[in-house]
């Protein structure tokens, strides 16, 4: 009102645009910076089994965490868990954002039903998969046997061969809505004229799509797979509670280790947790930043 | 326009040769897309379909070896066990008070900062931005210890407004970066011909800003709403009283080594997802154009 200048796009006195973002501001500071801090500080200290700061404790919590002797394999599981589900998810989105963009008969029901693993809980989905993959009452074990696509059943997530890709097919699935709903958003706001102007051209279906559609599809790529990365990498419920069963951390990522070095490790360390915390952090810092600057971002989004 | 369509015609001419389409298709594909369609659907359905046959058989049904994919007893009265149980209604009170809050707040909070950098420029403008960035990829999870201190701190453990307020600030990211996209993305000149008609700037941003960017305020809200809505890990450790437990932490305790009511998790588990699935219904066609639109520009 009064407050501002009359000019659009004009600039206004840094006190001015405070007003505008304090509340945004506020909100950041009080419940995303100040628990990073407390984390760090946390981090540094030295707790008591009850959770009681009993003295500094320096860097020897980090230190710990990094000599920690499964730390290899839980990086090995992170690099693993992001890159498949994000890939996959990635490619089948396109297909059903293809198909999904296309009138037919009932579309607006199919869309709904897609949205349903995104409404459900994901601690909930985790638990219905540990039922479906399970030895002896899963479902997809009769159904795989009676199929005879497997010769007998398999111990889906107690088998070490198993139970990183039936975590990534869990993960997949529940990625899929939101993706898929991204690049309709994105194929949607490709014109029509364009694709018609293409096929006059002379362009067949596949030249379209490679040549027209995919370029202009990607900035809602983009959207997808950095949202994605970070939603996979963040992932807790579906990795941990389909691991529930296996001691140790053998199929455990980043997010799931600094979780049992608190509550469910001999470690029981509030500390060491906290600096895994820290170094998740920055971990999911520097992959976003190495991956917008390998597909360069800025030509993409403008 | 007569040079136009003659081209169309040359152009019309010569597609059979250069793209060509099988005969049938136009024929085919009014079958066909609806039946992959369906098929889909039925893919992305089918585990919630086992959830709903287990929440219609006795639990220990649910575990029995061989499994059954219809109940070998069919067991009718579960969704009322679990709508008539006060513990689960005061978990779907708490969910429903969280994700509302939550997203409310992210509302009020997104609208002014997206609007001021998409509209002005200021010192500081590209450093809020970024570090709004930023706090997309902090999640609740890595913090939790740090949330749980802080709260701790300030004896907010237990209490609505903590989650509340950790949903909102985290999911504030995504709100004022696709909002910011939108503001950008409608021409000044609007805004100037309201202020012609002597409207305050304020009164712009009320009505003529914020219906422009309908589909990007519906965006922000399904999202935030859901994610609210599903949010564990912070609830899981700060919420310690069972009466204001949100849903997703509540419903685990129908199954637990103590006491096994799979049965009535997932008929809890399956009243829970109605209202996103409403509400996404309910907004759907927004949704398409708000998730890009308004970034992309």
């Amino acid at each position: 009102m009064a407050l501002v200048n009359r000019s659009r796009r004009g600039r206004l006195p840094g006190w001015v645009a405070l007003v505008w973002l304090s509340p945004a501001l506020v909100l950041i500071a009080g419940v995303v910076i100040y628990p990073a801090i407390e984390l760090v500080k946390a981090a540094l200290g030295e707790y008591s089994i009850t959770g009681l700061r009993t003295g500094s404790a320096g860097l020897s919590n980090f230190r710990k965490v990094l000599d920690h002797p499964d730390l290899g394999t839980v990086l090995k599981n992170t690099a693993e868990w992001v890159v498949a589900v994000v890939a996959i998810t990635i490619v089948i989105s396109l297909g059903l954002a293809q198909l999904l963009s296309k009138e037919f008969f009932g579309r607006r029901v199919v869309r709904w039903a897609i949205i349903v693993p995104w409404a459900a809980s994901l601690v909930i989905t985790a638990r219905l998969f540990t039922l479906l993959f399970d030895f002896y009452h899963g479902l997809i074990n009769r159904l795989l046997v009676f199929l005879h696509i497997l010769p007998r059943p398999v111990d889906f997530l107690g088998d070490d061969h198993w139970t990183m890709p039936s975590m990534i097919l869990v993960g997949v699935f529940v990625s899929l809505p939101f993706t898929i709903y991204v690049l309709l958003a994105g194929l949607s706001a490709i014109s029509d004229d364009v694709l018609e102007a293409a096929r006059i051209d002379g362009a067949g279906p596949w030249q379209l799509y490679r040549q027209i559609t995919l370029p202009l599809l990607r900035p809602a790529l983009l959207i997808a797979s950095v949202l994605n990365i970070i939603y996979v990498f963040n992932s807790f419920p579906i990795v941990y509670t389909l691991n529930d069963r296996n001691p140790g951390y053998a199929h455990d990522t980043s997010i799931t280790f600094m979780y049992k070095l608190a509550f469910k490790s001999a470690e029981h360390s509030v500390g060491m947790s906290a600096a895994a915390g820290v170094f998740n952090v920055l971990l999911i810092l520097v992959v976003v930043m190495i991956y917008l600057r390998v597909v360069s971002w800025q030509e993409a989004v403008r | 326009m007569t040079l136009l369509s003659g081209a169309r015609a040359d152009a019309a001419a010569a597609v059979p040769v250069a793209a060509p389409r099988p005969a049938g298709w136009r024929r085919a594909r009014r079958f066909v897309l609806p039946l992959a369609g369906f098929s889909v659907a039925l893919v992305f359905l089918a585990p919630y379909l086992v959830m709903l046959l287990d929440a219609l058989r006795p639990s220990s049904d649910v575990l029995a070896s061989p499994p059954t994919l219809f109940p070998r007893q069919w067991q009718w009265n579960t969704f009322g066990t679990v709508l008539s149980d006060d513990r689960f209604l005061n978990w779907l009170k708490t969910s429903l008070l969280v994700a509302a809050s939550s997203t409310a707040i992210v509302l009020v909070v997104s609208v002014p900062a997206a609007y001021a950098t998409a509209r002005f420029k200021f010192p500081g403008r590209t450093p809020f931005l970024l570090l709004v960035l930023v706090t997309q990829m902090f999640s609740p999870t890595s913090l939790v210890v740090g949330i749980y201190r802080e709260f701790f701190e300030a004896d907010l453990v237990n209490t609505y407004l903590a989650i509340i307020l950790t949903n909102a600030a985290f999911n504030l990211a995504f709100a004022v970066w696709i909002l910011h996209g939108f503001f950008s993305s409608i021409p000044v000149e609007v805004e100037e011909a309201a202020d012609l008609d002597g409207c305050s700037r304020l009164g712009t941003l009320w009505r003529i800003m914020l219906p422009l960017t309908k589909p990007g305020l519906v965006t922000a809200v399904v999202f935030t709403f859901i994610a609210a809505w599903n949010e564990y890990v912070v609830a899981l450790t700060l919420m310690q009283d069972d009466a204001k437990k949100p849903l997703t932490v509540g419903i685990n305790s129908y199954v637990t080594g103590y006491s096994q009511h799979w049965d009535q998790l997932f008929a809890a588990s399956l009243v829970a997802i109605v209202p996103v699935v409403i509400l996404f219904a309910v907004i759907e066609k927004y949704l398409v154009g708000g998730l890009t639109a308004g970034s992309v520009k």
